[in-house]
């Protein structure tokens, strides 16, 4: 079916090397078969001005419903004139038009964009035809089949791809016979492209990033419409990552949050970040070590290591660590009573220390009311004056630690305040590890 | 970080002065003196609490049995909140009883909401030792907690009196009637 013979298309490929128009080496092929001409350099002229970054493409075509009917009614002349022969065919022995029409193009496309096409590409190319002069060749199956053409709110039309093929499932032979001519009539124009789209399946980068404000939020801070503060740990990443892959945009996500007024110190915490629809996906490690450079000296408030590509399906990694794992923290205290080196010893002796916290007052609107058990599993006091220490402690993900430290209105027992019996109250806090080992690290 | 030891005061303000906005009522149900203090979180939730001059916070003052059986049929610790919605929360207006207060002297004591919301839970740590309502009533001695509604949230606490207008009415008390011991 492709329109240049054996020995034009070594002329064409040639020619296809020094630059020249596709369109003019048709022409000089003596091709009078105009499609060709028309769709392959609509569509390659799209994909160039798209800008996107690829090494391969996936090609996908819709064609107006009303095509089913047509293939239907062709089928049924073919299944008869073949029985009249005593041989029997079954549907999918005929070759749909879509598939007939990938084997034209794909290798036009292949050729013209020197890339594959490869069904698994993420960089997806998209055509959509209509067909105005049969649009109403679906009509009559609206009458026959009514159950099957329901309205629905976001669709222009009842006679959608799957509705038709449902109802030229459920039809009976002759009652298609009687609606539709067999073979279908030869319509006088072609098809129409009602729109041709590309775009790029997303791509994911993580890392880990510490935290040194106590004045930025982990993601933007909104209450009612009104900014709290004017940046946020995930804008200060991901902004970097839009310009760079010229994305669309971003969805962050990370293994665990922390407080706006909480560090995050030592080798930081795992994020990952999406980019939805990139034009530029291909970087060297080199390039991605720039990329995070770059980010490091755009702000003094957050830092990034490890930042590298990552697969969808590596993320869960990151996920799954964030119930299981420990994480350490170092804590500020403060103690209503004068405390001596000797009274905050004890705490260093206490091992895997249970404790049950009701959900936090400052979190209680927005989560479910529930007593939830946590492990502290060790702490490490250091005296800094009569009403102050620093306390290090390793526990289960998940607990709330400043709850811990001044006990929620008692609402987390035991809590160091009791432990102490003292009024205990948290003056700073800092996370020193979250201990999940995703992403691998990196030497850089 | 610069954290100057402090003689005895937090440097930084307590806990909740830093989250919470204190809100009261004076002699609710017309009983003098028997001020309620309402502590407000950011996020809405309200922490019912005695204020520091409510007679049972007055030296000499010991507190026999506090009992959150309101009525025979109703006691809010049946309340039980689930989900994320807290569904199956009672719903109490400014009026509602949150519990009695017995003191050996014989005084009874109602303890009301204050603020139009769901009752999210009620203290069962001063059931069982009342003191610690005495010793620290405005946080680990509270009396319930109170979900508003969102669309409420601002407007519960119009008729309630900021702390300053609390403590012009303690001013007012003392100079009119200097009884007070």
């Amino acid at each position: 079916m492709f329109p240049l013979t054996e020995e034009n298309k070594a002329v064409a490929r040639l020619l296809l090397s020094t630059g020249t128009c596709p369109r003019c080496i048709f022409r000089f092929c003596g091709i009078d078969f105009h499609a060709p001409y028309r769709l392959p350099f609509k569509v390659c002229q799209k994909i160039e001005t798209s800008g996107f970054e690829f090494t391969n493409l996936m090609f996908s075509v819709s064609f107006p419903p009303q095509v089913l009917v047509r293939e239907h009614a062709a089928w049924l002349l073919v299944k008869q004139e073949m029985g009249k022969q005593s041989l029997s065919l079954g549907r999918s022995d005929v070759v749909q038009l879509k598939e007939a029409y990938k084997w034209i193009m794909h290798p036009l496309f292949s050729e013209e964009l020197g890339v594959p096409i490869d069904g698994k590409s993420l960089f997806e190319v998209s055509v959509v035809f209509a067909h105005p002069e049969t649009v109403e060749d679906c009509h009559f199956l609206g009458t026959v089949c009514p159950d099957c053409f329901k309205p629905a709110k976001n669709k222009q039309s009842v006679f959608t791809r799957m509705a038709v093929m449902k109802a030229l499932n459920k039809i009976k032979e002759e009652e298609f016979r009687k609606q539709f001519p067999c073979p279908p009539n030869s319509p006088k124009a072609v098809c129409t492209v009602l729109e041709i789209e590309c775009a790029h399946g997303a791509v994911f980068v993580a890392g880990r990033y510490n935290k040194y404000s106590r004045n930025l939020p982990q993601t933007p801070w909104i209450i009612d419409g009104e900014r709290k503060l004017e940046s946020s740990v995930e804008e200060l990443i991901s902004d970097h990552l839009l310009t760079v892959f010229k994305a669309e945009s971003f969805n962050f996500s990370s293994s665990g949050r922390e407080d706006v007024d909480v560090r995050t110190l030592g080798n930081g915490r795992p994020f990952a970040i999406e980019l939805v629809n990139p034009h530029r996906v291909y970087f060297t490690s080199q390039e991605i070590k720039e990329l995070q450079q770059k980010i490091n000296k755009s702000s003094n408030k957050i830092q990034v290591r490890d930042l590298q590509l990552v697969t969808r399906e590596a993320i869960g990694h990151m996920k799954e660590g964030e119930e299981e794992k420990t994480k350490t923290y170092s804590a500020l205290i403060w103690t209503n009573k004068a405390i001596q080196k000797e009274d905050i010893e004890f705490l260093n002796d206490i091992k895997d220390l249970k404790i049950d916290q009701k959900t936090p007052l400052r979190v209680l609107h927005r989560r479910p009311l529930a007593v939830r058990m946590r492990v502290i599993h060790s702490m490490e006091t250091h005296f800094v004056d009569e009403h102050h220490f620093r306390l290090c402690l390793k526990t289960q993900a998940g607990t709330y630690i400043k709850e811990f430290i001044h006990g929620d209105f008692g609402r987390t027992k035991p809590n160091i305040g009791s432990l102490m019996n003292v009024t205990a109250d948290i003056l700073e806090l800092d996370v020193e590890s979250v201990d999940v080992d995703w992403p691998p690290a990196l030497n850089d | 970080m610069a954290t100057e030891p402090a003689a005895a005061g937090p440097a930084a303000p307590s806990l909740v002065d830093r989250y919470f906005t204190r809100w009261y009522k004076a002699d609710v149900k017309g009983k003098p003196c028997e001020d309620h203090c309402v502590l407000q979180h950011s996020n809405r939730i309200c922490v019912i609490t005695l204020a520091e001059s409510h007679p049972v916070l007055k030296s000499g003052k010991t507190i026999k049995s506090i009992s959150y059986q309101i009525s025979t049929n109703c006691s809010r610790l049946q309340n039980k909140v689930s989900g994320k919605f807290k569904r199956g929360a009672q719903f109490l207006t400014e009026l509602a009883p949150l519990c009695k207060i017995y003191c050996s002297d014989g005084e009874e004591y109602t303890i009301s909401s204050c603020v139009r919301g769901r009752l999210m839970e009620v203290n069962e740590n001063i059931l069982h030792k009342p003191s610690i309502l005495q010793e620290k009533p405005s946080t680990e001695g509270y009396i319930a907690v109170v979900l508003p509604k969102f669309e409420e949230s601002k407007s519960i606490t119009e008729g309630l009196l900021t702390q300053k207008q609390y403590e012009e009415v303690l001013e007012k008390r003392t100079g009119g009637t200097t009884g007070a011991s």
